[in-house]
């Protein structure tokens, strides 16, 4: 899932600036799930918003709504009304959610209330770590499930640095080494001679370096109607 | 719910400050403190009044939140003893949550100590008591708050 953080509220008071009507758009899936913009997170928000602006003596009229996705059109189709009456649209969403809305909705302005950080998943509650840099081509395959682009701080594709100590990777002591992780991993499953595989280097135009990615499935695209409605 | 247990009243109407303050009491124990306190004919400030919650881990982050956004001057949390909720752990929920809100309070500058919870066991009647009591002084001490609203205001919303 796309784990994201909350801006500091001082932050989120900048980008509403002068606003007197804000409407905080929730979503309910990924920012749900990592606790920083689901319903409960946009509630809250809206009510710290409305006790501090009494405080600093400009009372702002601050509602929520949440939506099931942020962004699909569909969900977002919903709110019209809403965001038609804010001033500014304050976006609980991913960086998705947050575009979708600007794009659903030109007039109004949408600014961001989170900072989304990373695709991992939840260790324990309270715990989200990365492990999907969507490179595009996936090698989960060859490693044991374990995956050496969002894992391995240098993003080795054959084995570990010579940082590697005691399992741990010399960047951040904290962080396991990857390689570790996957040789302890095709060991145990009896696998290690898809670890002589020699992964060769790269190519890192499916990923962010080959710029924005669109994928088209011809098969799923909908008929355009024959004729333009009036 | 809250909101209607949330009268504000301006200083000026009144000789004393009379203070609005919310007490979130669990059911098995804090509450039945309360009750005990009452039985036994225990004196205590009126400036409190209960909500009563099956458990102080049912205790929202909203709930204190609307609260004090509706003038409450101070809200308290009553659960049972650490160790002894009557559902396992509820209390020390509620105790991680009244932390959270008042990282919050501090965060938009409204003082955190108009938050605070309390333990107890259903028979401590005078801790009740004298929970009120230490509530009571606490927040005279901060003042009431400065999110309270004209009652005309609050009724013209219909709270």
């Amino acid at each position: 899932m796309i784990v994201a953080e909350q801006k500091p509220l001082g932050e989120i008071k900048g980008l509403l600036g002068e606003a007197r009507k804000v409407l905080i758009v929730g979503c309910g899936t990924c920012v749900t799930v990592c606790f920083a913009g689901g319903e409960r997170e946009a509630s809250v928000l809206g009510s710290l918003l409305r006790m501090s602006s009494r405080l600093d003596g400009a009372p702002t009229t601050v509602t929520d709504v949440t939506v099931q996705r942020q962004c699909e059109w569909e969900y977002l189709d919903a709110i019209r009304e809403r965001v038609a009456d804010a001033d500014v649209v304050l976006s609980l969403g991913c960086g998705v959610g947050v575009q979708a809305l600007a794009e659903h909705y030109p007039e109004p302005v949408v600014v961001p209330g989170l900072n989304t950080k990373f695709m991992g998943l939840p260790l324990e509650q309270g715990v989200w770590a990365e492990r999907c840099a969507a490179c595009g081509e996936c090698m989960l395959g060859l490693t044991g499930g374990i995956c050496p682009i969002a894992r391995c701080s240098k993003q080795l594709l054959n084995g570990p640095c010579g940082g590697s100590s005691h399992g741990k990777c010399e960047i951040n002591p904290e962080i396991d080494c990857a390689w570790q992780l996957i040789y302890d991993k095709l060991q145990a499953q009896g696998r290690l001679n898809l670890i002589m595989e020699i992964i060769p280097a790269k190519d890192w135009r499916t990923s962010r370096d080959g710029g924005p990615r669109t994928i088209v499935r011809e098969d799923l695209k909908l008929p355009k109607p024959a004729t333009a409605e009036a | 719910m809250v909101t209607s247990d949330i009268r504000s009243q301006s200083p000026e109407q009144l000789g004393d400050l009379e203070l609005n303050i919310l007490a979130f009491c669990c059911h098995y124990c804090a509450y039945a403190a309360a009750d005990l306190a009452g039985s036994l004919r225990l004196q205590y400030p009126p400036s409190v009044r209960v909500v009563k919650l099956p458990c102080a881990g049912k205790l929202d982050v909203l709930l204190v939140l609307g609260a004090l956004e509706h003038g409450a001057d101070g809200v308290m949390v009553a659960g049972c003893l650490e160790g002894d909720c009557h559902y396992q752990h509820g209390n020390l929920n509620a105790k991680r949550r009244v932390g959270y809100v008042q990282a919050l309070l501090t965060e938009i500058g409204l003082e955190p100590e108009r938050v605070r919870m309390f333990n107890m066991s259903s028979a401590m009647g005078q801790r009740w008591a004298e929970a009120v009591t230490a509530m009571d002084e606490q927040i005279r001490a901060l003042g009431p708050s400065p999110l309270r609203r004209p009652a005309d205001e609050l009724q013209a919303e219909g709270r």
